[in-house]
């Protein structure tokens, strides 16, 4: 009996505990007049927002964007936009070009050791030549544009003032537009075209191991392309992919995606595209200054016998099985292939 | 000074529309670009809301800092104005705008855009046209506020939800109806836009 007696208080304690605790909630479906309280079933905007990204309702105009209520990211975006992208991107790109200038102070010029043998072999055929500069060209304009979109307001706009800035802007925007499809063709050419000769191979190894062909007393053996040059082929075609995909949508705007898909692939293509300029940056630095007889692989389409045989000396093997060099009479005029 | 500022009961709004076309007669909006909208919450749901939304000319506002050709500025009252001679219509602003506020015509292929367009809070344009003038007026749209009025929709708002004026003035308005009514969700993205909510 006293067990079941101090069960029954605590029951009674427990139910009393519940009734005080369900008041307030009780008491919050009314309004001070006693009325019903209509806002009972609301969900207000913070408790909204804590659920999902962005508030979304019913409108009755047919543009389906503007569904959206209230998106806070945008502010997200405008921080990353103004503070993390103008940061990130000026480290990236000025620090490319100095880690670049002090290689060229220390390391100088890549000379062809044994100098210059007056014989040429043909390296780049004209379609490839074509390829690498129709993609090139594309590229420093794309660049160029782009940059101007995030910098520009920064660098140029103090320079030549708003107006100006608004014009050259708005055409540089529709070139920028326009040139992508250019780029994107050369891409898929240099993707087609090199392809084979970019697979990885044992030699990389050997290549690296030799330090890649900076130290000049070391011989770094390679094929066509180096593991350098291989990197700079994948890295590339990563990237360009990466900043066609988002650019289209881009250039696209709302075709399929959200606000929030927008933003991030505003995001992906602004830093990927920073990323893509320090590589290029990187990669002209070492077929123009860095290397003596480097930038005739692409000018002429023809290397010097010495230059192949110090950094592509497995694919100039190749080459002169295929031809020996008695037999290139006039090389430059008939290719070898 | 006064900082101007939009504030939608959403108790109050019936989902009329009358504010979003008093918006376009009053300012020769062209078609397909709409300054102000109303979104229903929940529609046909318990707890069903429609709030009144266009531009609420933010504090730091997030378009104005994205602008790659710095085209859009707050006025001394608060007021996002833009300069269209300036604006390249990139997009930008679209994607940092919490409420989707900018406006694009269409003008080419692909999803190519115009000029931005948005509420100006009845009050011209950001450009360097003479108030009131019609050249401003074709290009931006009324400049009630330079008459000292307030925009139209707010003005001619038949459940007088959509309010507008002064900050502080149109918290205070909002705060005693609260106190009052014994309820209220809330002021639709002021803690978004001004950094504030409005505690009752």
């Amino acid at each position: 009996m006293a067990l079941s007696a101090g069960i029954r208080s605590i029951a009674v304690a427990a139910m009393l505990l519940i009734m005080t605790a369900m008041v307030p909630a009780f008491a919050e479906k009314f309004a001070p007049d006693g009325a019903p309280d209509p806002s009972a079933s609301v969900i207000g905007e913070r408790a909204l927002l804590n659920q999902v990204p962005h508030v979304e309702g019913q409108i009755t105009i047919p543009d389906v964007k503007a569904r959206v209520l209230i998106q806070p990211m945008g502010r997200t975006w405008d921080c990353f936009h103004e503070v993390l992208l103008h940061w990130g991107g000026a480290i990236v790109i000025l620090g490319t070009i100095v880690v670049l200038g002090a290689a060229y102070l220390i390391i100088g010029r890549i000379r062809i050791s044994a100098g210059r043998s007056g014989q040429k072999v043909l390296r780049f055929k004209a379609l490839e030549r074509f390829s690498h500069w129709l993609t090139a060209v594309s590229f420093v304009v794309l660049g160029l544009t782009g940059l101007n979109v995030t910098f520009g307001k920064i660098v140029l706009m103090p320079l030549i003032g708003p107006y100006a800035f608004g014009d050259l802007s708005q055409a540089a925007k529709y070139v920028h537009n326009f040139t992508s499809f250019a780029f994107v063709a050369g891409l898929i050419l240099i993707a087609a075209i090199f392809f084979r000769d970019n697979f990885p191979q044992r030699v990389d190894i050997d290549w690296l191991k030799q330090g890649g062909g900076f130290i000049t007393s070391k011989h770094a053996p390679a094929g066509r392309f180096n593991l350098g040059e291989k990197l700079v082929f994948w890295l590339s075609l990563a990237a360009g992919a990466a900043v066609t995909v988002s650019g289209f949508l881009l250039l696209f705007p709302f075709y399929g995606t959200n606000i929030a898909e927008m933003q991030v692939a505003q995001g992906v293509h602004a830093v990927v595209a920073i990323l893509f300029v320090a590589l290029i940056l990187a990669h002209i630095y070492i077929g123009t200054l860095g290397m003596e007889g480097a930038f005739e692989a692409m000018g002429t389409g023809e290397v010097d016998l010495n230059w192949a045989r110090e950094h592509h000396d497995l694919w100039l093997a190749k080459q002169l099985a295929k031809q020996p060099l008695h037999e290139r009479g006039q090389s430059s005029a008939t290719p070898a292939e | 000074m006064a900082r101007m500022k939009f504030l939608c009961d959403a108790e109050r709004c019936i989902d009329c529309n009358a504010c979003v076309t008093a918006c376009k007669n009053e300012n020769e909006v062209p078609w397909g670009i709409n300054r102000r909208r109303v979104v229903t919450i929940n529609d046909g749901k318990p707890g069903e809301r429609s709030v009144s939304m266009a531009c609420m000319h933010c504090t730091d506002a997030p378009c104005a800092s994205v602008c790659p050709v710095s085209c859009i500025y707050p006025t001394d009252d608060g007021i996002v104005l833009h300069d269209k001679d300036i604006c390249i219509g990139c997009g930008y602003c679209f994607y940092a705008c919490p409420f989707g506020a900018p406006q694009y015509p269409k003008v080419g292929n692909f999803g190519s855009r115009g000029k931005m367009d948005k509420c100006t809070y009845c009050a011209g344009g950001g450009g360097n046209e003479a108030p009131g003038s019609a050249a401003e007026y074709a290009k931006y749209g009324s400049d009630r506020f330079g008459e000292g009025k307030l925009p139209l929709c707010a003005e001619m708002c038949s459940t007088k939800s959509l309010l507008a004026g002064d900050g502080d003035v149109i918290a205070q308005i909002y705060k005693e109806r609260v106190l009052r009514r014994g309820y209220g969700s809330g002021a639709w993205g002021w803690l978004t836009a001004y950094h504030e909510d409005i505690e009752v």
